[in-house]
């Protein structure tokens, strides 16, 4: 599927606006991005799992994005959601892509973000101990971690 | 907070009669670095593997966050130390996509050259281990190791009297390069490449020609071209997994589409596989830098003014995913900038986390000492792994 089909697809079955650059990217609302990684996977042919990290908007709150490769017609896709204010919930990706457990997983240690039916969510790099999500804006950067003060 | 999800579900598992949870590391010499692997053993074979990683976590992405646009690139050699090079490309590619910020064709070229000759030494760095954490088999064992360290040498001088430094450069700048090529290193790097070209055939030979090597890395740790794509692995594992994928080619960046190379696929999955890619990657990355030998344009390094402080390059608001094809696959970084000196954020996909994701899938079901070759396989180097 060409980038042009791919967008038509994307735009039609989501009824979003799809942006081009810096690499295609569409954002849906929480409850539909599992269907999306679904709809990315199998319909547009996106097999390949590059990463999946968030954005600490601070007040406007967090947002997961993913991105998402078609090698055979080499066509990349950013995929993105707003969790609203305050909001740590977001639906796993695992089901669709196993790359995503990991992925998940660090986005987890590092923001906070619970993904549900994760079959295995703990942290990635961080101790299990370790107090608080380093990522997220309002952590200062020389927050002080027992024992090491 | 500590709570029962983040609580380790790691157990010892005695359920079975003849079963045992075992820990290989965090310190174990075919690691590579600090890396623990959680094994259950029924008898010699593996059942069940639980990775654990983190223990070199530095937390770059906070990092970045509190770095300018000038002082990060030399940070950004840490990730993966032993490919340095390709992590500074991956970060300067990001900011001047956003930036849209030129750099000159001479810059390009060099970079292209470094690249290329850090990917040959990665390689043989990976050659020498691998070789060795298979240990006895391989008549000794550090024979491979030695000659790869020796030719790797080589290029570490050719990079020291570029640089001033071996290991971690801080070659790259947004908008260039930082030096020039000093006189008579283009000769110098001509003369190596050739002997590393002639050394990589008695390698082959020793190799391919030892039955206990074929033994220990054919039909061994297979990866599917479906479990590949799907856990995101890149670089020679991919293309060993039989997918036709190289971003030196398919999204090609800094004048990669000036040379001519052919990029090597294998479609067994199986150590093997990876280990023929690689060797094959030699031949093309020795080719890509004697063309841009040959074809360096003159002209300046760097379109970068002259800095009086660190936080005088600002981007623009925007953001950008900007990939390079490492010696271990795709490095990216997606980049979010405010406007300011320092990104906003900064995601760094580290191809040896992705590739290292997909042990737990091919394990189980081999013998330990497999453990230890399909582990040296897939090259991972624990600086990116754990950022």
């Amino acid at each position: 599927m060409t980038a042009d089909e791919t967008r038509a697809a994307l735009a039609s079955a989501f009824g979003v606006d799809v942006t081009s650059a810096p690499v295609m990217s569409v954002t849906v609302s929480p409850d539909r991005w599992e269907e999306l990684g679904r709809f990315a996977k199998e319909t547009l042919g996106c097999r390949f799992f590059s990463f999946l990290t968030a954005v600490d908007w601070k007040e406007q709150g967090l947002e997961v994005v993913a991105k998402v490769d078609n090698l055979d017609d080499n066509v990349g896709l950013l995929l993105k959601t707003r969790l609203g204010p305050g909001v740590t919930i977001c639906s796993s990706l695992t089901p669709v892509y196993r790359g995503a457990n990991w992925m998940e997983r660090e986005c987890f240690d590092m923001f906070g973000i619970r993904f549900e039916n994760h079959p295995d969510l703990r942290r990635m790099l961080l101790d299990d101990a370790w107090e608080g999500h380093p990522l997220l804006k309002s952590y200062a950067v020389d927050t002080p971690h027992p024992p090491y003060r | 907070m500590l709570d029962e999800s983040t609580v380790s579900r790691v157990e010892m598992d005695w359920s079975g009669p003849e079963r045992l949870t075992m820990n290989m590391g965090p310190q174990h010499p075919s690691a590579h670095g600090v890396f623990r692997a959680i094994v259950t053993l029924e008898g010699e074979t593996v059942v069940a593997v639980d990775a654990v990683i983190g223990y070199l976590h530095r937390c770059h992405e906070k990092l970045s966050e509190t770095l300018t646009y000038a002082q990060y690139p030399s940070i950004a050699s840490k990730t993966d130390y032993v490919a340095a090079m390709t992590s500074e490309f991956a970060y300067v590619l990001a900011a001047e996509e956003i930036g849209k910020i030129e750099v000159p064709k001479r810059a390009q070229y060099l970079r292209v050259i470094c690249a290329e000759l850090q990917r040959i030494a990665s390689h043989l760095l990976w050659l020498g281990t691998w070789c060795m954490d298979m240990g006895g088999a391989l008549g000794g064992g550090a024979t491979i190791f030695l000659y790869c360290i020796r030719e790797r040498e080589l290029i570490l001088d050719l990079f020291e009297a570029l640089v001033g430094a071996r290991l971690l450069y801080g070659f790259f700048q947004v908008g260039g390069t930082r030096y020039d090529i000093p006189d008579g290193w283009a000769q110098k790097c001509r003369e190596t490449i050739d002997l590393i070209d002639s050394r990589v055939d008695e390698y082959q030979q020793m190799l391919e020609q030892n039955a206990f090597f074929l033994a220990r890395a054919k039909g061994v740790g297979i990866v599917s071209r479906e479990l590949a794509e799907d856990v995101g692995i890149a670089g020679p594992l991919l293309r060993g997994s039989g997918v036709n994928w190289d971003l030196r080619r398919n999204a090609p960046y800094s004048s990669y589409g000036d040379f001519d190379f052919r990029v090597p696929v294998e479609t067994d999955g199986d150590c093997y596989a990876r280990y023929r890619v690689r060797m094959a990657e030699f031949r093309q990355a020795i080719a890509i830098v004697r063309q841009a030998l040959n074809k360096l344009p003159a002209g300046p390094i760097s379109s970068r003014p002259a800095l009086k402080s660190v936080a005088q390059i600002r981007i623009p608001k925007g953001e950008a995913y900007a990939r390079v094809e490492g010696p271990r696959g795709e490095v990216g970084t997606y980049m979010i900038s405010d406007g300011s000196a320092k990104p906003y954020r900064m995601k760094w996909r580290g191809a040896s986390f992705s590739n290292l994701a997909v042990l737990p899938h091919i394990i189980p079901g081999h013998k330990v000492a497999d453990v230890v070759a399909i582990m040296g396989s897939v090259d991972p180097v624990f600086g990116e792994v754990d950022r």
